[in-house]
């Protein structure tokens, strides 16, 4: 471990600590803006927001190269943008327009971008695990010293089609980062009534994969122990699996009622809101000044504004079109 | 009373667990969350977490146990959320439900009702809209039903628990906000005939489930142009009701059949090669299908209206099979 020069946590200097306030900032206030935009009938559909565990997509994020793959799931905004889509492409998808990243065709749930190597945005919970295994298979036979990381929740622990991925995972060895974001919730379903164990990395090391929990409200840790376990993965070491233990601050969709839980639960979390706690570590380090805050949070204005005005701006595709790319010929 | 379909099929599902014990309800969040289309909002509380009863999201698991559990003398209600989730459950719904009967030579029956919301209309996109249940009737074994009026979801489910075979109810998702008149005594209704619900001569229109609205919307407009069209609602979708159907279409001598499925290998498909086997002499015009488009279902408003039927396709068609143009 290199000295902690910043002082906010070792291996952080102040210039990477004030980017990934950052890029948790644009994410939380993309949300905010969406859910705004869902009110005002621009966004429509399901909308599923990201808002309180964006340290897990951010830490995480920090530990892929360009290369790499990611598999994420309908509440994947936060990866989309920390993974580095544009805002406006994100935003103008979240409309439905033609310049959307997936061409407006899949919509919020949906998002999809080759050049981040991005493969979704996959709304059958547990759908992109097997996929996942796969992008790391064709990594495998080709002897590409690529990494494979898929989102999921803490619900998909409970479909087949994670057990049938971790097991082939293992057993061919494959460079696949298995990113579980326990927020403790499937919809309305709390893990303790859904699963028989609810310590997910026991799961995981059944089949004999190396599995550890992290707090997903604390950036830094999140990002510590995706690079530490994305290095042996992408070594040749076989998969890992990492639990983020975090929580969703809002609803899990704009239809839930939350009957499901006490207001209370939600706000005893609230303090450990990621953007505040960093925010705060930040300050008290010395590493960021009021003003530098300030501006911070102007850029992200500004960003979030332009890309609202990119989404207007855009164009409904052609009702002419609609049977493209069903096929590729 | 002034009811929602929504309310409906939950007054159904009350009754049920009221008049018969073996009845539970099991599913996805159907009890604390209320119902991920909130059809079982408030049950829980009346009837506890043993008849309530959520699973964690594992389909195939859930959806088997009651298969497992129909063998076993209960009546369970399986509710799954969107039939694109079914999908995850097809293998126990395909190859046990639908065939325990006949491999055990008749010695087992599977009395399990599976309901599942279907259809497009809210933008969903192109993992929670589409309508496969012209899939599932293709299946030997199954029956498969699609209330499309209040009646018919408040109805429906009583008979399909006493049937002692497995029944798919499919609930189109536009349906659950549509609100009428219901009566105080409305009770169980047969899952075996399809019903004319608009009275016509010219021509037939054949539907069921999500179409049926939009259908009579194209029957109102057709009127309007001195064109009376007579419209079936299937309500069920295996087995098929053929003689309401010969006899509409021997009587209007014209048919188009409006269904949200995908035009190839679609419900209108069988549909249309049976009237051409069976009535072929009584037709004056070819048969129009009225489907969705050959795309999985987009997100933008525009696209998604345009994927599947609506009103204006259906008269269009009903005025070709008159040989009127435009
Ligand atoms: C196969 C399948 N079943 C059910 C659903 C409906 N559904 C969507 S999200 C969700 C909860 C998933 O919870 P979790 O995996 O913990 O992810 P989270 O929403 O908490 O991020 C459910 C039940 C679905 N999309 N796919
Ligand atoms: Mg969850």
């Amino acid at each position: 471990m290199t000295p902690d020069a910043a002082g906010i946590s070792p291996n952080v200097t102040r210039e990477h600590g004030l980017t990934l306030l950052r890029e948790m900032l644009r994410i939380r206030r993309f949300e905010e803006k969406c859910a705004e935009l869902y009110s005002a009938g621009k966004i429509r559909g399901f909308l599923h927001l990201y808002i309180g565990e964006e340290a897990v997509a951010v830490g995480a994020m920090q530990a892929l190269a360009p290369e790499d793959a990611v598999v994420a799931t309908y509440r994947e905004h936060g990866h989309a943008l920390a993974r580095g889509i544009s805002a406006d492409r994100l935003m103008a998808e979240m409309y439905g327009k033609h310049e959307g990243c997936s061409r407006g065709r899949g919509g919020s749930m949906h998002v999809f971008d080759a050049d981040t190597r991005f493969y979704g945005g996959n709304a059958i919970v547990g759908g992109g695990l097997p996929v996942a295994v796969g992008l790391a298979l064709a990594d495998r036979m080709q002897n590409r010293r690529r990494v494979t990381a898929c989102f999921f929740g803490d619900g998909a622990v409970a479909e087949g089609e994670f057990h049938e991925s971790l097991n082939l995972a293992v057993l061919w060895k494959l460079p696949v980062l298995f990113l579980c974001e326990n927020n403790l919730y499937a919809m309305g379903t709390r893990i303790e009534r859904a699963q028989s164990q609810v310590d997910l990395c026991e799961k995981a090391r059944s089949y004999r994969m190396p599995a550890e929990p992290v707090d997903g409200m604390d950036v830094v840790a999140c990002e510590a122990a995706a690079r530490r376990i994305a290095e042996r993965v992408r070594g040749g070491e076989g998969p890992a699996f990492i639990e983020f233990q975090t929580y969703r601050f809002r609803a899990h969709s704009m239809f839930d009622a939350e009957l499901y839980r006490d207001k209370s639960e939600v706000d005893a979390w609230k303090p450990r809101d990621p953007i505040l706690t960093f925010t705060t570590a930040l300050e008290a380090s010395g590493n960021a000044t009021d003003d530098q805050l300030a501006a911070l949070n102007r850029t992200v204005a500004d960003e979030i504004a332009t890309a609202v005005q990119f989404a207007e701006a855009g164009t409904w595709e052609p009702v002419e079109d609609l049977l493209k790319d069903v096929y590729t010929r | 009373m002034t009811i929602t379909y929504r309310e409906a099929i939950r007054t159904a599902v009350r009754e049920a667990l009221t008049r018969d014990s073996r009845v539970f309800l099991m599913g996805e969040d159907v009890g604390r969350y209320g119902g991920a289309y909130a059809v079982s909002k408030g049950l829980l509380a009346e009837f506890g977490p043993e008849r309530i009863r959520d699973t964690p999201l594992s389909e195939s698991a859930f959806v088997g146990a009651g298969i497992g559990a129909a063998l076993a003398g209960m009546r369970p209600i399986v509710e799954v959320m969107t039939v694109n989730f079914s999908l995850l459950a097809l293998d126990q719904i395909v190859n046990n439900a639908a065939t325990i009967r006949h491999m055990s030579g008749g010695q087992f029956s599977i009395p399990v009702v599976i309901r599942m919301a279907t259809g497009a209309g809210r933008q969903l996109a192109a993992q929670h809209a589409h309508s496969l249940e012209g899939w599932y009737a293709h299946i030997p074994g199954l029956r498969i039903v699609a209330p499309a009026t209040l009646e018919d979801a408040r109805g429906m489910l009583w008979t399909a628990l006493e049937d002692p075979d497995p029944v798919l109810i499919f609930e189109h998702q536009v349906l659950y906000n549509m609100e009428g008149q219901l009566a105080e005594h409305a009770g169980a209704v047969d899952i075996d005939r399809a019903a004319v619900r608009r009275d016509g001569t010219d021509v037939s229109l054949i539907t069921y489930g999500g179409s049926l609205g939009k259908t009579l919307q194209a029957a109102e407009a057709l009127a309007g142009d001195g064109i009376s069209a007579e419209v079936v609602d299937l309500r069920t979708l295996r087995p098929l009701d053929m003689p309401v159907i010969l006899s509409s279409v021997t009587k209007t001598r014209r048919a188009v059949i409006v269904d949200e499925g995908w035009k190839s290998g679609s419900l209108a498909a069988e549909i249309s090669a049976r009237l051409v086997e069976q009535a072929f002499y009584e037709l004056d015009a070819p048969i129009a299908r009225v489907c969705s488009a050959e795309v999985p279902i987009p997100y933008p408003k525009h696209l998604e209206d345009a994927a599947v039927p609506q009103p204006a396709g259906i008269v269009a068609a009903a005025r070709q099979t008159l040989g009127r143009r435009g």
